[in-house]
């Protein structure tokens, strides 16, 4: 095992961890919000990578345009599901919320897969296909754009919810939904506001990543599945956590692909995601649940 | 327990009734998609429970069964026994730490445990023969006696469909049942009625299972031939909607919503690519409008009739 | 045959901060009517949330009949003899008042679940004589005639008896009443009482229960147990109790030092 080798897979790690990260982070800000899962958010990942290709490919648009364009448009959707399919129910009990989002992601790739074919794509790297040598691993500059808007991101995201009041409203809503519309927050704009933020986080993370992995109508479930498995891992509801528990998954997966099978690397996600459930549900970071009886 | 012989009837002449075979193989995959959806009513809608990877079950049933009836060479019979068998223990241990997780918890559980099994379907090439498939599994047979015409192991798959059915009446109109419907109502006061609410999960989820399994060995001994897109999330997912829009407590609801949606497709040839929208939106709309699906639209219809029936009569 | 029915020692319950329950020892005596009272907050339903085992003690032991349980799940001591009732009803809402009354078997009259599953004659046999225990118990305490009657349809007060009937069926040897007589008015409570002390009677058990309604407390009680804040401040008779001035301090307030 020579360190250029483990140098690359650990940053091919660190790429696929941030969208990891940016996906668990997607499910943290909803689920912290409303109590929901919404199992529609791989689909939020899907569409910010399928839609660029479309504005840039089918359309014409240039780059910048095309990917800008599809984060807003994912957002749109994130709205769309918010208003449409679970602001109706919102009281239903646990079991059809979580039907129900199920649906939502089958109907979202459904119309993908109507729109635009079952066919892999390709996105343009942002910045061109030369890769960078840095100490003997290959670095692709589209890995930089990852990491470097990631953290931007993540940083903005920090700004918003303790700096603005918007953004403390939402914190509030998730403590005690009751006591934040008693004082004036409208509970109901904080959860669209909350489906929004997370479909554009999850559209940028499909978006950066899109040129390094390609994209294809189904990649949503998949991403999903280990965006879910990363929340658990650094702790539901805790957006730190969400977004370590993102990078140590994709670092995980990388090493595992590299040095044991890569066959197997989508199973080691579940594997971890299902050992975690059963031993310790509560993650790395998480804080023990004291209920009242 | 009318009903369960009319139905059983109505299985049998339904060959007669058709133009043609391939009709029959609609009618084969329906009952053994209902064999599925019957024992997901019960984990779903009476246990209160929630499975995203029971397709895992139905192809744990089927590879096994496959293997061991081929690459080892037992007789067909042993085979599909062990099928169930292996597929009951699997599900023993997978249960018993998974049922201690609630709502979305569980069901990512099984969503992770039914893609690992996806997984392993396609992997293991030498086994399973990986993504292009199993092929040469034997026939049906039972005792020595292969069911070489379509009719009769249709026949042998109804009569284990009406078998499964009256199983699960019968436990849904027992003591379990009665436990089961407690606990959906008030899982304190079960308890405290001595209900083993642990252990009545773990039942019907291994029960489940075993229906999968069972339906898994018929499948892959009908089809002779089984590859592993058919026991994946996109599977369990359509179980989901065949329970969903049967309506979560309706075992007879659940067998129709099976029957639905195995014929949907044909319906939809036309119309290519359509399918995972409609399920999609089949979930969301049932969900929303008619959670309780096909079977709580059929008895308002039924109370409705009955109302304006009698008001014709009084009135 | 040992006269304590039910022990605690030393029993204690923290949920995060709060200290709910805090070194409580006490015994109930087999035959006997125990009562738990106190003001609100005193932890007087934690207190029996432990002894039924829906809440798991930080501290201390419980005994029932002279045997440890103190780490045996709620289920398990409804099998041993220990039912109760609980204070926010929790009756199956949707079913008969019959089939309400026949979960109160479930723990005492099973069978392994394969018979369920074939439908064997042994199921069906026992199916009979858990229905006719249930019919047994609707009237004992009056409401045989309600039997095919929805739960949830009933007047509150019949849903009260109804969870009182649910219990009886399945014949405990310790009854435990969460606050029986909360939403009744006088005469119910009066007929309320009757009955509590009819049941002791006829079916030779031992009662512990919780409750506000002192006057119901003071008639048919044998022993009192008094909480504040989650410790227990007095026990005795009723008359000592009532005479106890920490009691009568707790409940009125004290004088202020």
């Amino acid at each position: 095992m020579d360190p250029s080798s483990l140098l690359q897979y650990l940053i091919t790690g660190l790429t696929l961890g941030s969208t990891y990260g940016l996906t668990a982070l997607g499910f943290t800000i909803i689920f912290n919000t409303t109590g929901v899962i919404n199992f529609a958010q791989g689909e939020f990942v899907m569409l910010g990578g399928m839609m660029s290709v479309y504005f840039m490919h089918s359309l014409g648009f240039g780059e910048p345009a095309a990917v800008v364009l599809a984060v807003l448009g994912a957002t749109l959707a994130g709205a769309l599901v918010e208003r449409l399919a679970i602001r109706p129910v919102r009281d239903c009990p646990a079991i059809n919320l979580i039907i129900i989002t199920i649906g939502v992601s089958i109907l979202i790739r459904g119309l993908a897969m109507l729109l635009w074919g079952k066919d892999t794509h390709v996105l343009e790297p942002f910045s061109g296909n030369q890769p960078i040598m840095f100490l003997g691993a290959a670095i692709m500059p589209q890995a930089i754009w990852v990491l470097v808007i990631s953290l931007f991101l993540l940083g903005a995201l920090k700004l918003f919810f303790s700096g603005t009041i918007h953004g403390k409203a939402m914190l509030a809503c998730s403590y005690d939904s009751k006591a934040a519309s008693l004082v004036g927050i409208g509970v109901q704009r904080m959860v669209l506001l909350s489906f929004m933020i997370s479909a554009l986080v999850g559209a940028v993370g499909g978006v950066i990543l899109a040129p390094i992995t390609m994209t294809s109508y189904d990649v949503g479930i998949m991403l999903g599945l280990k965006g879910f498995a990363a929340c658990i891992l650094g702790g539901l509801g805790n957006p730190f956590g969400a977004a370590a528990g993102g990078v140590i998954l994709g670092v995980l997966e990388s090493l595992g692909a590299g040095f044991v099978s890569s066959a197997y690397k989508d199973a080691l996600a579940f594997v971890i995601l299902l050992i975690l459930l059963f031993v310790k549900p509560s993650g790395l970071f998480g804080l023990k649940d004291s209920k009242r009886v | 327990m009318i009903w369960l012989a009319f139905f059983f009837g109505l299985l049998m002449l339904a060959p007669m009734l058709l133009p043609n075979n391939y009709y029959l193989t609609i009618l084969i995959l329906g009952c053994l998609h209902a064999m599925n959806a019957v024992g997901l009513c019960l984990l779903v809608g009476h246990a209160g429970q929630i499975s995203l990877g029971h397709a895992g079950f139905y192809g744990l049933g089927a590879y096994t069964s496959s293997y061991l009836s081929t690459t080892v060479g037992l007789s067909v019979g042993l085979s599909m026994l062990s099928g169930v068998a292996l597929t009951v223990v699997v599900s023993i241990l997978v249960g018993l730490p998974s049922l201690k997780l609630k709502g979305h918890y569980l069901a990512m559980a099984t969503l992770g445990f039914g893609i690992i099994l996806s997984i392993l379907f396609t992997e293991t090439v030498d086994i399973t023969g990986g993504p292009s498939g199993f092929v040469g599994i034997p026939r049906l047979s039972l005792f020595g006696w292969e069911l070489r015409k379509d009719v009769t192991l249709y026949r042998a798959v109804a009569v284990t469909l009406c078998l499964i059915v009256w199983l699960a009446f019968n436990l849904l109109h027992s003591r379990v049942g009665r436990a089961l419907r407690a606990l959906h109502t008030s899982e304190r006061a079960a308890e405290a009625m001595g209900v083993d609410i642990a252990r009545y999960k773990l039942l019907v989820f291994v029960l489940s299972a075993a229906f999968s399994g069972i339906a898994g060995v018929l499948y892959a001994h009908y089809l002779t031939f089984i590859a592993p897109s058919s026991f994946g999330f996109m599977f369990s997912v359509e179980l989901i909607v065949m329970v969903v829009l049967g309506g979560m407590t309706s075992v007879p609801g659940a067998i129709v919503g099976a029957f639905f949606i195995t014929v949907l497709p044909e319906f939809l040839r036309a119309f290519e690519n359509i399918e995972v929208l409609l399920f999609g939106a089949i979930l969301v709309l049932c969900m929303m409008f008619l959670p309780d699906g096909m079977a709580g639209g059929w008895n308002r219809l039924w109370g409705w009739g009955k109302a304006r029936f009698s008001g014709a009569v009084h009135g | 045959m040992d006269s304590v029915i039910l022990g605690c020692s030393g029993v204690a319950v923290r949920f995060g901060g709060v200290q709910a329950l805090a070194d409580i020892h006490f015994e109930a005596e087999r035959g006997q009517i125990t009562a738990i009272i106190g003001p609100n907050g005193a932890g007087k339903t934690t207190l029996l949330n432990v002894i039924s085992g829906m809440v798991t003690p930080s501290h201390g032991a419980l005994t029932f009949e002279g045997r440890d349980i103190t780490t045996l799940p709620a289920h398990k001591r409804a099998w041993g003899g220990m039912v109760r009732t609980f204070q926010n009803l929790e009756i199956f809402s949707n079913m008969t008042v019959l089939e309400n009354v026949t979960m109160g078997c479930h723990g005492r009259l099973s069978l392994p679940a394969w018979h369920s599953l074939l439908r064997t004659p042994k199921s069906r046999r026992l199916e009979n004589e858990v229905r006719r225990e249930a019919l047994d118990a609707l009237e004992f305490v009056g409401m045989a005639d309600l039997a095919q009657a929805t739960a949830k349809d009933l007047a509150f007060g019949k849903q009260r008896l109804l969870e009182l009937a649910r219990a009886l069926a399945a014949r405990p040897k310790l009854l435990l009443l969460d606050e029986p007589a909360a939403g009744l008015n006088i005469a119910e409570t009066q007929i309320l009482a009757d009955l509590i002390l009819r049941i002791r009677d006829t079916y030779n058990l031992s009662v512990i229960l919780v409750e506000h309604d002192m006057e119901l407390v003071m008639r048919i009680s044998d022993s009192i147990l008094v909480l504040c804040f989650g410790q227990n401040i007095s026990r005795g008779t009723p008359a000592q109790v009532q005479k106890d001035p920490k009691v009568i301090a707790a409940y009125l307030g004290g004088d202020e030092d």
